[in-house]
């Protein structure tokens, strides 16, 4: 019998509960899905990733260490999260420095809020682990909203110039694409955020009453989590597409062809 | 209108950078009547097109209009002054109304059905989803949607490519109505009859240099034979 201490599972414990990932394993050998191999480094991958996250946050963390290694921390992330996105959207003209402003206006405004007004106290044990919600949850719709202006701008390139045609500017002829794009990024969000409770248990509520949080507090945290990442998908997507609208056309209102876009 | 309104093209290279389409071209194009660019597919003649209300810049020489080189005009002002209408005309989203507010957002649906009737169409097609409109229709509500910006010339890049023969000639008639009335039209055809119906004046291009500019009865006589063939000398 495995005993649940003060949300400390143990090494046995985490051992034990490797038995799931065999029982994937099992559903894909007897299922011939050709997983097995992807499964077990997905898991050994994330075991030691987390492990390593893990050894380094408790010195970040550490109430007595100083509030400029959460920072150093906080910064390499953003770096991280822009270079992913710079690798996923390659295409994107000015890719990095656009993803690395969107994300750093992100963290601003969404931790400035929660410090600000006294949500979480200032430390490192609270800055690392929201600013990585922050740039973790904007990742893949700053990727997506990245995506969509592109495809809109190659494909929808007679709509934009007929409207510039019109004596539009570039940004009213690019408004409607724009606006397409923000939507598609952050309506999953929205349904995602209005699903939560009824059709699945939030990850970071489920971890705190796991580790022994009063359900109660554990749903008052999750809920600032919840708000946290609907407040940072908009501020990264919209920072993002507002610097992509800026980098697809020149400074007389016309839209660049792929060719003539600064080197991404 | 008059000979201030011609654009004044020098030493103009366009198109893309490792591969200009117009090589250092120097031409003067009327805004007077109907002015037509002819020439075979690939000599240039939507490239020079689109430098004249500046949707392209060219990569060396200068454009002036009006006295005034285009690169020192707002490109927002220039753009309704010299409007455009393109070969696959562009739906927005919505009604024909809608599509007319895209150009003149203040425009009463009164004034837009009387632009509407300007072209031709029935005031009443004002409520109907854009999309629903005949290729000759749809192309006729872009003419009406440039005109609200009371546009100075009209370009037409092969406004009638796309279109049966019935709809090519009611968007021909108004091309011709259009310039009669006192828009400068530049219109691209590839298509020799429609040339010989509309032209006051022709430009020819080939392999992205002016072959030739001058009335049809002078294109016709000229000693070059791609000069006859463009403009379908009899």
């Amino acid at each position: 019998m495995i005993a649940v201490q003060q949300g400390d599972i143990g090494v046995a414990g985490l051992a034990a509960s490797a038995i799931l990932v065999f029982v994937a394993v099992g559903i894909s050998l007897w299922r011939q899905l050709g997983l097995e191999r992807s499964l077990l480094w997905a898991s050994a991958r994330a075991l030691v990733q987390l492990l390593a996250v893990g050894w380094v946050l408790q010195f970040v963390v550490d109430p007595d260490d100083p509030l400029i290694y959460s920072v150093i921390w906080l910064l390499a992330m953003i770096g991280f999260a822009a270079y992913t996105t710079s690798r996923r959207a390659p295409d994107v003209p000015n890719v990095l420095p656009l993803s690395m402003i969107a994300y750093a206006a992100s963290a601003v405004v969404v931790l400035g809020v929660l410090f600000g007004f006294g949500i979480y106290d200032l430390e490192g044990r609270t800055l690392v682990p929201l600013a990585g919600m922050v740039v973790g949850n904007s990742l893949a719709a700053t990727v997506l909203v990245s995506r969509q202006l592109l495809i809109a701008a190659n494909e929808q390139r007679d709509l934009i110039e007929a409207r510039l045609a019109l004596g539009l500017t570039a940004s009213e002829s690019f408004q409607p694409h724009l606006r397409q794009a923000l939507r598609t990024a952050l309506v999953p969000q929205i349904e995602s955020t209005k699903a939560v409770g009824i059709v699945f248990l939030p990850g970071a509520m489920v971890g705190l009453i796991l580790a022994g949080v009063d359900p109660a507090d554990a749903v008052k945290v999750q809920v600032s989590v919840m708000y946290l990442v609907l407040g940072s998908v908009a501020t990264t997507t919209a920072v993002m597409s507002l610097g992509i609208s800026r980098e697809l056309f020149t400074p007389a209102q016309q839209l660049r062809r792929p060719a003539q876009r600064p080197d991404s | 209108m008059s000979s201030a309104d011609a654009f004044e093209l020098r030493r103009v290279d366009a198109g893309p950078a490792g591969a200009p389409i117009l090589a250092s071209i120097d031409l003067t194009v009327p805004a007077q009547g109907v002015t037509v660019l002819a020439g075979p597919s690939g000599a240039g003649k939507s490239t020079l097109l689109r430098l004249l209300n500046r949707l392209d810049d060219p990569l060396a020489g200068e454009i002036r209009w009006r006295d005034r080189p285009l690169t020192e005009w707002a490109p927002t002002d220039l753009r309704r002054q010299v409007a455009m209408v393109f070969q696959r005309a562009p739906i927005f989203p919505g009604t024909v109304l809608d599509n007319l507010r895209v150009a003149l957002p203040e425009v009463t649906p009164e004034r837009a059905g009387h632009v509407l009737e300007h072209v031709g169409l029935d005031a009443e097609l004002l409520d109907h989803e854009a999309d629903t409109l005949s290729g000759g229709e749809a192309q006729r509500m872009c003419v009406a949607r440039a005109l609200l910006t009371d546009p100075v010339v009209l370009l037409a890049d092969e406004p009638t490519a796309a279109l049966d023969r019935a709809a090519r000639a009611t968007v021909e008639d108004l091309g011709r109505s259009l310039a009669d009335s006192g828009v400068g039209v530049i219109w691209v055809s590839h298509d020799t009859d429609q040339l010989r119906r509309l032209a006051d004046h022709v430009i020819v291009l080939a392999e992205g240099t002016v072959r030739a500019t001058g009335h049809l009865d002078e294109l016709d006589a000229s000693d070059d034979p791609l000069v006859r063939q463009s403009v379908g000398a009899p």
